[in-house]
């Protein structure tokens, strides 16, 4: 089991490696691109079995015992992220194969897109397995360097500056990490995770708030959280269709993953956090009002993926073993939602040659296909009954109705949002779906691989688009066993012994 | 400046408009030494050093590499020295002299790099052992005597190839194309 564990991150470099060899086999970089990340969704399951059944995965890199070496730890949230994560990497990936192959025809391979594309999902694997707070930097930096990559490449010469201040601020906020992981090693003298949550309890209440906050600082800025998150509308539109999912469903949401892993388990809490609380309010306000008045329908997704940040820190925020169930339940939904989502404004542009909603019309009747491709992530992210929205939204308000005023309070915001992103996503659906008919416009600039003009379109595309929507699906359809599971992983969560017993005692057991 | 016809001819190989999908693809027949594009940049005093320099630092990498586990060394550095040997005949013979050196496309070396470090790590899992721990193989080797291989070396190989490759292709993209797209849009160097 414990080399199972380093395949998620292991495997994914191997075919980033094989597929920079062989950058001139097109189809052998689609076959392993897709073999690997299947791969890498059937070990997911069968860590997060394991991590369900026994208790946290660890796995010693070298042998090398957990406060010294470096530990890989899958427990049921980072398993039950990881295995979402990568079915939508997955399914992004056929997406955006055919997408190529719609574009350039078969035979052109590439030497950047299919390695960068692994080693960013290689990179997701590692924040989310790791339990050592520098490795968790190091995939962090695996993951931004190749969307760095991703981001730009491929994008006319008017879309370069986007890409610019998304890197100008992940390299700052990456630079702000590695300073407070000095802080905290300088402070306690560890950086695994385990060692540090028994460390952390004894330094002065001034130096645990500083280093709460500088990772809050760190993982907001990446995670997009307001104020933090002006970058992410202006840099997400402007990448390519498939890219701007994948980004959309992964990065932020790792970057959530990750302090929720840190604050909770370095920083014990036993009542509700009042600044992430009214951050939580800020960023779903902001970005539910901000989704309100965009015209580019990427623009508005990425208002509308900033707004439900906030509802997920509102889980973190609230606390208690309810609410962190519902922000992993909510985490895992909001992975495929707007994975899915990003891709049909794709599939939306490719037949309009626009992402501007004034200049679209009367979908719904030239392809209805695609209207229901929109109308189900769109109700799944309003949180309309039976979708996982609903399923996930419902948990996060049980919990935060529970946990006094404070909490109800902002509740009632989480609804508020929610409405907000339905009339946000019925405007959206009104300008495209319904109306005349447009002719679509055409492409104005062929280097460019955002507008597209009216690209083919292929079965394939479509087929990965209704893959995403039906694991959207099974979380409404599974919603029983999975609110058990994330149950017993926000149990976990605040309990921290699981983990730190399973991390430090793995070499007691020996 | 003067160059020969054949010289022209030869320079001009390939020299359309770079289509956008394959920008980073080496294209066409990589340049012979001695084709300098322009001859009054070359210096003699330093290529003829280079030509002595160049196999020495090579070598010099190879021992950096080979004493890393127990001395000052090991793949990164050792790769880093050796990036600088092919540094500096870039810059004594210019785009020229790097193509001529330099057949194996960057890519392949950076990706066959990766492959070797990573199998390196997932080795020992067929042996029971955790993942990416390592073991001392001793062997009597006649004419040596006994000798002792740390099996990290071979993770150290696999960087050493990674980091060449990364400078190589750093030289390719960063050097030698920006040289040729200023040459083409006619700036000065």
């Amino acid at each position: 089991m414990t080399t199972v564990l380093t395949l998620p991150v292991l495997l994914p470099m191997l075919g980033a490696a094989v597929t920079v060899v062989g950058s001139r086999s097109a189809a052998l970089q689609r076959v392993v691109g897709i073999v690997v990340l299947t791969a890498v969704a059937v070990l997911a399951a069968v860590l997060l079995v394991a991590a369900d059944e026994r208790g946290p995965v660890v796995a010693e890199l070298g042998g090398w015992a957990a406060p010294v070496g470096i530990a890989l730890v899958a427990d049921r949230l980072s398993a039950l992220l990881l295995l979402v994560s990568t079915l939508v990497t997955l399914a992004v990936l056929v997406y955006a194969i055919d997408q190529r192959i719609a574009d350039y025809g078969r035979g052109t391979a590439s030497t950047t897109f299919h390695p960068m594309y692994l080693m960013l999902c290689a990179g997701v694997s590692l924040a989310y397995l790791t339990g050592d707070l520098f490795t968790l930097f190091v995939a962090f930096e695996l993951m931004l360097t190749a969307s760095y990559v991703l981001i730009t490449r491929r994008t006319g010469a008017s879309r370069i500056p986007a890409g610019m201040t998304y890197v100008t601020v992940s390299l700052l906020s990456s630079l702000l990490f590695l300073t407070a992981i000095a802080l905290v090693y300088a402070a306690t003298g560890t950086v695994n995770l385990a060692d540090l949550a028994e460390r952390i309890g004894t330094l002065p209440g001034g130096v645990q708030s500083v280093l709460g906050l500088m990772l809050l600082v760190v993982f907001g800025i990446k995670a997009a959280i307001v104020p933090l998150h002006f970058w992410l509308p202006d840099s997400y539109p402007n990448a390519p269709g498939p890219v701007a999912a994948l980004f959309a469903g992964l990065l932020t949401k790792v970057s959530f993953y990750a302090l929720l892993r840190t604050e909770t388990l370095l920083f014990s809490r036993d009542k509700p956090w009042t600044l992430l609380l009214v951050l939580a309010v800020a960023t779903m306000l902001v970005g539910a009002l901000g989704a309100l008045v965009q015209n580019d329908l990427n623009r508005l997704l990425s208002f509308l993926l900033v707004s439900h940040i906030g509802f997920m820190l509102f889980g973190l925020a609230v606390f208690d073993a309810a609410a962190l169930s519902g922000a992993a339940l909510y985490a895992a939904h909001h992975i495929t939602v707007l994975a899915t989502l990003f891709l049909v404004s794709g599939l939306i542009t490719r037949r309009t040659g626009t992402v501007s909603l004034d200049e679209m019309g009367g979908l719904a009747r030239s392809s209805p296909g695609l209207a229901v491709l929109f109308a189900i992530p769109a109700m799944t992210l309003a949180g309309i009954p039976p979708t996982a929205g609903f399923v996930a939204k419902l948990a996060l308000l049980q919990a935060g109705a529970a946990a006094g005023l404070g909490p109800q309070v902002v509740a009632g915001v989480v609804i508020l949002a929610s409405l907000l992103t339905l009339y946000a996503l019925v405007r959206v659906w009104v300008r495209v779906f319904w109306g005349k008919p447009r002719p679509p416009r055409p492409d104005e600039d062929p280097t460019d691989e955002v507008l597209v003009g009216t690209a083919r379109t292929s079965m394939p595309m479509y087929a990965a688009t209704a893959g995403l929507v039906a694991v959207s699906l099974a979380i409404a359809v599974f919603a029983g066993p999975l609110t058990v599971l994330t149950g017993r992983a926000g149990v976990d969560l605040i309990d921290r012994t699981p983990y730190v017993d399973a991390v430090l005692g793995a070499q007691e057991g020996r | 400046m003067t160059d020969g016809p054949g010289m022209t001819s030869r320079l001009n190989d390939g020299r359309d408009p770079v289509p956008f999908e394959e920008w980073d693809r080496p294209r066409g027949e990589w340049l012979l030494s001695g084709e300098c594009r322009r001859p009054g940049d070359r210096s003699l005093l330093l290529e003829m050093t280079t030509r002595a320099v160049f196999p020495t630092v090579l070598v010099f990498s190879l021992y950096l590499l080979l004493v890393g586990h127990y001395g000052p060394g090991g793949g990164f550095s050792a790769g880093l020295v050796a990036g600088l040997a092919f540094v500096l005949r870039y810059i004594a013979g210019g785009n020229a002299d790097f193509g001529a050196v330099v057949s194996p496309r960057a890519p392949v070396v950076i990706g066959s790099g990766l492959a070797v470090a990573l199998v390196t790590g997932l080795v020992p899992a067929a042996f029971g052992a955790p993942v990416l721990s390592t073991t001392k193989l001793a062997a009597d080797v006649p004419l040596f005597g006994p000798v002792e291989l740390q099996t990290s070396l071979f993770l150290d190989v696999g960087v050493y190839l990674l980091i060449v490759g990364v400078v190589l292709d750093l030289l390719r993209a960063l050097g030698d194309g920006i040289e040729r797209d200023m040459d083409d849009a006619g700036e000065a160097l």
